[in-house]
């Protein structure tokens, strides 16, 4: 009697760790089954359009006569929209942090907290809304000659939907920072600034740059938003008063579109979301990378 | 780097501690803002009728009622695929996983999956879901696709939680000889219960609020109808928000405050219920 309820209970054991085991396996699934759908359709892609016409070429222009493929102009909106809210995010992303760990009160902080995560879990269409009918109206005083759509609408935007993120990941690095390293400063007779310069930001350098590169990421393949505040028009330009479009924002035309199923116009999104998962992938690797890599230990 | 003038470098501090200050709360008025200006534009088209009222094209008599229960019946399906598998596989990787290079490439791999953007998710949806498995665009491609979305989220949250439930309760457990499912059944999953649900209820608000999937999915339509099988279109929140704001009357943007009004009145409600989950766990269990 012992054996047996023994041996079942072993079988028992045995089943649930497999099927645990089974859930965590699907996540490779996932990646597996992203990155064959995503080659398989952009090869049939590059059967037809030579891969240099598509990573070189200057004119993006699918769904009209003629056509042409060059995913520049979407890159460079892409990269207009990453540049401008790196600019606003990661200064002031950092100062968060900065004031957060060294001069907030735990009573600030209790208040800025909290506030920070709401600011996280706004979703991103709600932002956009907000460059269109808050921002972009503001930025169209001040140059009367901006577009409807422009790319710094949706660069601020995009900046201060990461910025939460930026505070809260150089938070946890500064934080991680022992107590005893900014002790032995203060007892050198620096004050907060320098210990700051001088020993916070130094020894938490690997998680803060691992957060910034992570932001950056995010905002590369940022969608709503953008496709809300910075337009529809695939534009070769580095003025952030037109209109542009993203790579992300121009997969979401072509979906919103009826366009046939199956012809090349429909082929492009697999190419570009391949494009924009290669680099997000990068990024996000990248930044692990540092994360591990340059971390100094603390012990 | 240090002069050697203490009224300089005091001056310095007390600056930059200064506009460190204005700038955080500086930013923190940006919250303010927007909830201003969303709250002033959408308040009067705000009433039972809109709630009630199918989408329209006419501004006056568009409502929420399909996009509500579409959010609804997606949500109730996300949590059913999405938080078994999601908790089982944190407890695989915490309670079970051997230190090995297959379990380094699952970490790895869940990692980089929180951090591909959502659209890419919306396109893979769209080739398994939507075209291979032709569950068009129902409302269990769309389930299924936000699902393998925050996926990677309840992992990692879970996977948090279950970690913070100290070693001792599973020693004890073992010491009084259960094995090693009981100890995770019985003791570990109960303490980790309210850490577990936080991230639970936290990705939850992260499916309600995504867009761009469903966009890609084809869940942007006309809907004018509340689901009534797995199997209907349907549409949620976000898009009929995106809808509205991507008119260009002014009257429909009224209309798009006021479906983020009610958005974001649902996400306020989660992230309270999250913020109560997290100071009970932190009362009750105190090691």
């Amino acid at each position: 009697m012992k054996l047996i309820f023994k041996r079942k209970s072993k079988l028992k054991e045995i089943f649930f760790e497999k099927i645990f085991a089974l859930c965590s396996y699907l996540s490779i699934l996932t990646t597996v089954l992203i990155i064959y759908i995503l080659a398989t359709e952009s090869f049939q892609f590059f059967k037809q359009i030579p891969i240099t016409d598509f990573l070189f070429g200057t004119h993006w222009e699918p769904l009209l006569e003629p056509k042409s493929f060059g995913v520049l102009p979407l890159l460079f909106g892409t990269l207009l929209i990453v540049i401008g809210s790196a600019l606003i995010s990661i200064p002031l992303g950092l100062i968060i942090a900065i004031y957060l760990s060294q001069y907030a009160s735990s009573k600030a902080r209790r208040i800025i907290k909290p506030i920070l995560e709401i600011l996280a879990g706004i979703p991103t269409v709600v932002y956009g809304y907000f460059a269109l009918t808050f921002i972009t109206p503001i930025i169209r005083i001040i140059f009367p000659d901006a577009e409807i759509f422009n790319a710094l609408s949706g660069s601020i935007v995009v900046g201060i939907m990461i910025l939460p993120m930026v505070a809260s990941l150089c938070d946890d690095a500064l934080q991680a920072v022992p107590k005893s390293l900014k002790q032995g400063g203060y007892a050198l007779g620096t004050t907060s600034f320098e210990v700051i310069k001088g020993i916070l930001i130094p020894s938490a350098f690997s998680g803060i740059i691992s957060s910034f590169v992570l932001a950056v990421s995010r905002a590369f393949g940022e969608t709503m938003a953008v496709t809300l505040a910075a337009g529809a028009t695939p534009r070769f330009t580095i003025n952030p008063l037109e209109s542009i479009q993203t790579m992300t924002a121009y997969i979401v035309q072509v979906s919103l579109g009826d366009t046939p199923q199956g012809g090349i116009e429909y082929q492009t999104i697999f190419a570009v979301a391949g494009l924009l998962f290669i680099v997000t992938l990068m990024m996000n690797l990248f930044s692990n990378y540092i994360m591990h890599k340059y971390r100094e230990v603390y012990d | 780097m240090i002069k050697n003038n203490l009224k300089n470098r005091k001056k310095i501090d007390s600056i930059f501690k200064v506009a460190s200050k204005i700038i955080t709360w500086s930013s923190l008025v940006v919250l303010a803002v927007l909830l201003y200006h969303v709250s002033i534009t959408g308040i009067s088209k705000l009433s039972l009728d809109f709630l009630n009222n199918f989408p329209s094209r006419f501004p006056h008599k568009a409502g929420i009622k399909s996009a509500l229960s579409g959010s609804i019946w997606m949500l109730t399906f996300v949590t059913l695929i999405s938080v078994p598998i999601g908790v089982l596989s944190a407890i695989y990787l915490e309670e079970y996983s051997k230190k090995n290079r297959i379990t380094r490439f699952v970490e790895i791999n869940i990692a980089n999956l929180a951090g591909v953007p959502s659209i890419v998710y919306g396109i893979l949806g769209l080739a398994i879901f939507v075209r291979f498995f032709q569950l068009d665009r129902s409302v269990l491609a769309g389930s299924f696709t936000m699902s393998l979305l925050i996926l990677p989220v309840i992992i990692i949250s879970s996977r948090e939680a279950i970690r913070a439930v100290p070693k001792s309760i599973r020693l004890g457990a073992y010491a009084v000889g259960a094995t090693k499912y009981q100890t995770i059944r019985h003791h570990v999953i109960p303490i980790a219960l309210p850490g577990i649900l936080t991230g639970v209820i936290l990705s939850m608000s992260r499916a309600i609020g995504e867009t761009a999937p469903l966009i890609m999915i084809g869940a942007l339509t006309y809907v004018a109808f509340v689901p009534e099988t797995v199997m209907d279109p349907f549409t949620t929140l976000p898009i009929q928000v995106f809808n509205w704001a991507s008119r260009p009357q002014a009257a429909f943007h009224e209309v798009a405050a006021a479906g983020i009004i009610i958005l974001l009145i649902v996400l306020l409600f989660m992230n309270a219920i999250a913020i109560f989950l997290r100071n009970y766990s932190n009362k009750k269990y105190d090691f």
